[in-house]
C-alpha cells in the first residue's frame, strides 16, 4: 500500500513539473536573452540602440542602431497587415456565412494547406516568382523589396487571421442570424452588419494574432527583402526586418562579442513586442468565448 | 442486526451552500436502507459523502462525522474505503472496454492479475447481477453494445466484482424504462442480506417495494427516518405524508 | 442601388477574395511539383551531394531533418503530454493554471528566430552541447511544445467525464484513473497533435540556423553531438547562399520538403477523421 502511496506520489510531482515547464521555459527565454544582450544596451545605451539611424556591426568602431531594422520590420508588417487584414476577414466572412458546406471543406482545406508550407519554401517561391514580377512591373533594379517581402508576409498571416475569425463568427449566437432575417435582412445585410459586428473582438484578435505572425516570420522575408540595413523611403526598396537580422548575421559573429549582443538586444526587442501582442489578443479572444 | 455505517452531525456545503444540515443516523448491517425525497434534498449528496465521491468537487466541505463499522471514513484510504463501498449512479456508465474488463477494472487497479482469479471473480459478479446467461457467450464484446437495463446491470456486476461491504444506489433505474427497472429492483432484492445497500430513489413506490427501512429528506434535513412500512402507512410528519401520497415532489 | 444587386455585388467580392487567399497555394504547390518533379530520382533521395551540390543528392539533408524531428518529438511529446495531463486532470483553476495557459499561448507566439537564439544561448553555450543534433532536437522540442501541449489538452478534455468518476468510484487511485481511463480514450487526438507537431519541427529553419545546421557536409553525422545538415536550411541554402546551382535541383530540393510536410499533415487529418468515425459516446 505504501508503495503505491508512495509511486502516486512521485507521478504526482512529476506531472506538476512539467505543468509547469511552460512558464520556466518563458522565464527562462527572457532570461537568456537579457544575460546575452543587456551588455550592449549598457555599452550604447537604449536610446541610441533604438533610434540610432545606422546598423554598421562590423565597422570600425561599430554602430548598433537598430532603428532601419524596426522601420523595416514595421514597414513590411504594415503592408502585409494592409493586405492581409481585409483579405483575411473577407475570406472568413464567405467561409464562415456564405459557402456552402462542400465549398467551405475545400476552402479551409486550402487554408490549412498554406498553413502547413514551411516558411523557407513559400520565401523561395516568393523570390523566385514574385520578385521578378515586381522588377518587372515597377522597373526596378532588384525585385527583392519591402512590398515583395510585404505581399508573401500577406499570405502567411492568411491562415492565422482566416481560421480565427472563422471561429469567432461561427460563435455568434444563432439567433443574432435569425432576427436579422426575420426583420428582412439579406444575407449579406445580416453578415456585413450584424454579424461581423457582434464578432468584432474576435476578429482583432484575429488580427492581431496575425501580425504578431508576421513580426516574428524569419526565413521569408530574409529571402524576398533585399536585405539592406538602411532607413527605407519607399516601399519599393530593399529592406531588413528585425527577424532577417538575427538569422543572417549570426553566423558572422564572436560569441559574447558586441555584434553577438546585439543581436540578442534585437531578440529581446521582438520577443516584448511578440508577447505584448499576443497578451492583448489572448484578451480579446476570450471576450468573444465567454459571452 | 448491527450497526454498520453512523453518521453524526454531518453538515455538507458546496462553497457557502449548505445542502445538508445536522444529519445523525445509523444505517443496519445487510438492510436496504432507502431514501425518498424531492430534487435538491440533499439525498444523493449524502449517498457520495459515504465514499468519499464529492471530494472530487473543488468546492465541497463537510463537518460532522460518517464511520464505517468502527473507522471513522475519513482515516481509511480512500481508494480503499472507494472499494469497500461500491457506488451504482444514475446512468449506466459502462467503460468503452469489453464487458469482462469492465468487471475487472477495480480488482485490476487493486493489483489482481491472475487470468483464473479474474475468470472466476467475472462469473460469480454477473451471476450475481442477473447477466450471466445474457451475456455469458460474448464477454469479450465492447459492453456499450449492451441495452441499457443490461449495462445498469452490467455497472452493478462491477461494482461487485469489488467485493464491497456496502453498495449505494444514487436512483440507478431513473433512466431506465419499466421491464429494466424492474430486473434491476429484482436484483437489489437478491443481493438484500448479504450487502448493506442505500438505495437513493425519486420513485417513492421503489422504495416502498424494495426497503427495509426509509429516511425522508427534504430541503437538506430529514425529516423522517423510521420502518418503510412505518413511513408509508403511517408517518409522523405531515410533509412526508404529503410527499409519499404524492401531494408535491 | 437595389438592395438584391448589392447582395451579389457584396457575396461577389467576398468570393473573390476567397479565391484570391486560396488560389496561391495552388500556385505555389503547381509551380514547385512541375518544376521539382523532373530532379526526383533515387539518386537525389539517397545519393550525397557532388562537386559543389550542384550534383548528386540531398540524403545527407533529408537524414538530418529526420534525426532533428525525432530528437524534437522524443523530448517534446512526454513533456507536452504531461504538462496537458496537469492542466486537465490535477490542476483547478486557479492562478498557477491560468499562468501556465498565458505561458502556452505566448511560447506559441514567440518568433521562431528567437527560439534559436535561446537554443544558442542554453543548449550551444551554457550547457555546452555546441553546435550539434542535441541543442537543435531541444531547440525544435521547445518551440513544437505548445502545439503538443494544446493538442494533447484538447484531446483530454475530450473525453468524458463519467469514465473519471467511475473508475475513481472503483477504487482506482488519480494516476490509475489517468493511465487507463482516459489516456486511451485520448491517445488518437494526441497522435495528431503530435505528427502535426513533426510537419512544424521537419519546416522549420530559424530555430536550427545557429544551433545545429551545417552548410555541407561530406558524410553523415554519427552522434547527437555532430553537426548536421537539415533540408529546409539546405534549401536555404542552395538558393540564396550559393550562387548557379542547377534550378531543378532547387525546386526538387523544395518538393521533396513540401511532399514530407504535407504527408505528415495529410497523416494527421485522416487520423483525425478515422478516430472521429470510430468514436462512440
Amino acid at each position: 500500500m505504501t508503495v503505491r502511496k508512495l509511486r502516486e506520489w512521485c507521478i504526482e510531482r512529476v506531472i506538476f513539473m512539467s505543468g509547469i515547464t511552460s512558464i520556466v521555459i518563458v522565464i527562462l527565454i527572457f532570461i537568456f536573452l537579457l544575460k546575452e544582450g543587456l551588455a550592449i544596451l549598457g555599452h550604447v545605451g537604449i536610446f541610441q540602440f533604438l533610434f540610432g539611424a545606422n546598423w554598421y556591426p562590423i565597422s570600425d568602431p561599430p554602430q548598433f542602431g537598430a532603428f532601419p531594422l524596426i522601420l523595416g520590420s514595421v514597414l513590411v508588417t504594415l503592408g502585409a497587415a494592409a493586405i492581409s487584414v481585409p483579405l483575411g476577414v473577407a475570406s472568413a466572412l464567405y467561409i464562415a456565412e456564405i459557402a456552402p458546406k462542400k465549398t467551405k471543406e475545400i476552402l479551409k482545406a486550402g487554408i490549412e494547406l498554406l498553413a502547413a508550407i514551411p516558411s523557407v519554401v513559400i520565401g523561395f517561391i516568393g523570390m523566385v516568382t514574385l520578385g521578378p514580377v515586381i522588377k518587372l512591373i515597377f522597373g526596378l533594379p532588384t525585385g527583392l523589396t519591402a512590398l515583395t517581402g510585404s505581399i508573401t508576409l500577406a499570405f502567411m498571416a492568411m491562415p492565422t487571421i482566416v481560421s480565427i475569425a472563422e471561429d469567432a463568427i461561427t460563435a455568434v449566437p444563432r439567433q443574432y442570424r435569425e432576427a436579422a432575417a426575420a426583420m428582412g435582412a439579406t444575407t449579406w445585410q445580416t453578415t456585413w452588419r450584424v454579424i461581423a459586428y457582434a464578432a468584432r473582438p474576435g476578429m482583432l484578435a484575429a488580427v492581431m494574432l496575425g501580425i504578431g505572425r508576421v513580426i516574428g516570420e524569419t526565413m521569408a522575408v530574409m529571402m524576398v527583402t533585399g536585405n539592406a540595413a538602411l532607413i527605407p523611403h519607399s516601399i519599393l526598396q530593399p529592406v531588413r526586418t528585425l527577424t532577417a537580422t538575427i538569422a543572417a548575421e549570426m553566423g558572422e559573429t564572436v560569441q559574447g562579442g558586441d555584434h553577438y549582443a546585439a543581436l540578442f538586444a534585437i531578440g529581446i526587442v521582438l520577443f516584448v513586442i511578440t508577447f505584448a501582442i499576443n497578451g492583448v489578443a489572448e484578451l480579446y479572444l476570450h471576450r468573444t468565448t465567454r459571452r | 442486526m448491527s450497526t454498520h455505517i453512523a453518521v453524526r452531525d454531518l453538515c455538507l456545503y458546496y462553497g457557502r451552500n449548505c445542502v445538508l444540515k445536522d444529519l445523525s443516523l445509523e444505517i443496519q448491517r445487510n438492510e436496504i436502507f432507502t431514501i425518498i425525497g424531492p430534487a435538491n434534498s440533499g439525498k444523493s449528496s449524502f449517498l457520495q459523502t459515504l465514499n468519499r465521491l464529492n471530494e472530487l468537487h473543488a468546492e465541497f466541505r463537510k463537518t460532522g462525522s460518517v464511520t464505517l463499522g468502527a473507522e471513522d471514513i475519513d482515516t481509511i484510504d480512500v481508494e480503499q474505503l472507494r472499494a469497500r463501498v461500491g457506488i451504482v449512479f444514475a446512468l449506466p456508465f459502462p467503460l468503452p472496454l469489453s464487458i469482462f474488463d469492465n468487471i475487472t477494472y477495480g480488482p485490476r487497479m487493486h493489483g489482481i492479475r491472475q487470468k483464473t482469479q479474474m475468470t472466476d471473480l467475472v462469473e460469480r459478479s454477473l451471476r450475481e447481477a442477473y447477466l450471466w446467461d445474457e451475456v455469458k457467450d460474448r464477454l469479450h464484446h465492447p459492453a456499450m453494445n449492451l441495452s441499457g437495463g443490461q449495462q445498469q446491470r452490467l455497472c452493478i456486476a462491477r461494482v461487485l466484482a469489488g467485493q464491497p461491504e456496502v453498495i449505494l444506489f444514487d436512483e440507478p433505474t431513473s433512466g431506465l424504462d419499466p421491464i429494466s427497472t424492474a430486473r434491476v429492483e429484482e436484483t437489489m432484492m437478491v443481493l438484500r442480506g448479504r450487502y448493506t445497500i442505500v438505495l437513493v430513489t425519486n420513485n417513492v413506490a421503489q422504495a416502498a417495494r424494495v426497503g427495509t427501512r426509509t429516511a425522508f429528506f427534504l430541503m437538506g434535513e430529514m425529516v423522517e427516518v423510521g420502518d418503510t412500512k412505518d413511513v408509508f402507512t403511517r408517518p409522523s410528519d405531515s410533509r412526508t405524508d404529503e410527499y409519499v401520497t404524492g401531494k408535491f415532489g | 442601388m437595389n438592395v438584391r444587386t448589392q447582395q451579389r455585388i457584396a457575396v461577389g467580392f467576398l468570393f473573390f477574395c476567397t479565391v484570391l487567399v486560396v488560389l496561391p497555394v495552388l500556385v505555389i504547390l503547381g509551380i514547385i511539383t512541375y518544376k521539382g518533379f523532373s530532379a526526383l530520382s533515387f539518386e537525389f533521395i539517397f545519393g550525397m551531394p557532388k562537386s559543389g551540390m550542384n550534383a548528386g543528392g540531398i540524403f545527407p539533408a533529408l537524414l538530418g531533418t529526420i534525426y532533428l524531428v525525432t530528437g524534437a518529438i522524443l523530448f517534446a511529446v512526454p513533456l507536452g503530454v504531461l504538462s496537458a495531463i496537469y492542466l486537465v486532470e490535477y490542476s483547478r483553476d486557479n492562478a498557477i493554471s491560468r499562468l501556465i495557459k498565458l505561458a502556452i499561448v505566448n511560447l506559441a507566439g514567440v518568433p521562431s528566430v528567437v527560439y534559436g537564439l535561446f537554443g544558442l544561448g542554453v543548449f550551444v553555450v551554457f550547457l555546452g552541447f555546441g553546435v550539434s543534433i542535441l541543442s537543435g532536437s531541444l531547440t525544435l522540442g521547445i518551440m513544437i511544445l505548445p502545439v503538443i501541449i494544446t493538442a494533447s489538452r484538447e484531446a483530454l478534455e475530450s473525453v468524458p467525464q463519467s469514465f473519471r468518476i467511475v473508475s475513481l468510484s472503483l477504487g482506482a487511485s488519480r494516476w490509475q484513473t489517468i493511465r487507463h481511463a482516459v489516456l486511451p480514450h485520448a491517445l488518437p487526438g494526441i497522435l495528431t497533435g503530435t505528427i502535426l507537431g513533426l510537419g512544424r519541427a521537419a519546416g522549420e529553419t530559424a530555430p536550427i540556423l545557429f544551433t545545429v545546421a551545417a552548410f555541407y557536409l561530406p558524410r553523415l553525422p554519427e552522434s547527437v553531438f555532430d553537426q548536421t545538415m537539415a533540408l529546409p536550411y539546405h534549401l536555404y541554402v542552395i538558393s540564396t547562399q550559393v550562387p548557379g546551382i542547377r534550378e531543378d535541383f532547387r525546386f526538387g530540393t523544395a518538393l521533396v520538403l513540401l511532399l514530407l510536410v504535407l504527408i505528415l499533415n495529410f497523416a494527421a487529418i485522416i487520423l483525425r477523421y478515422r478516430f472521429r468515425k470510430k468514436k462512440r459516446w
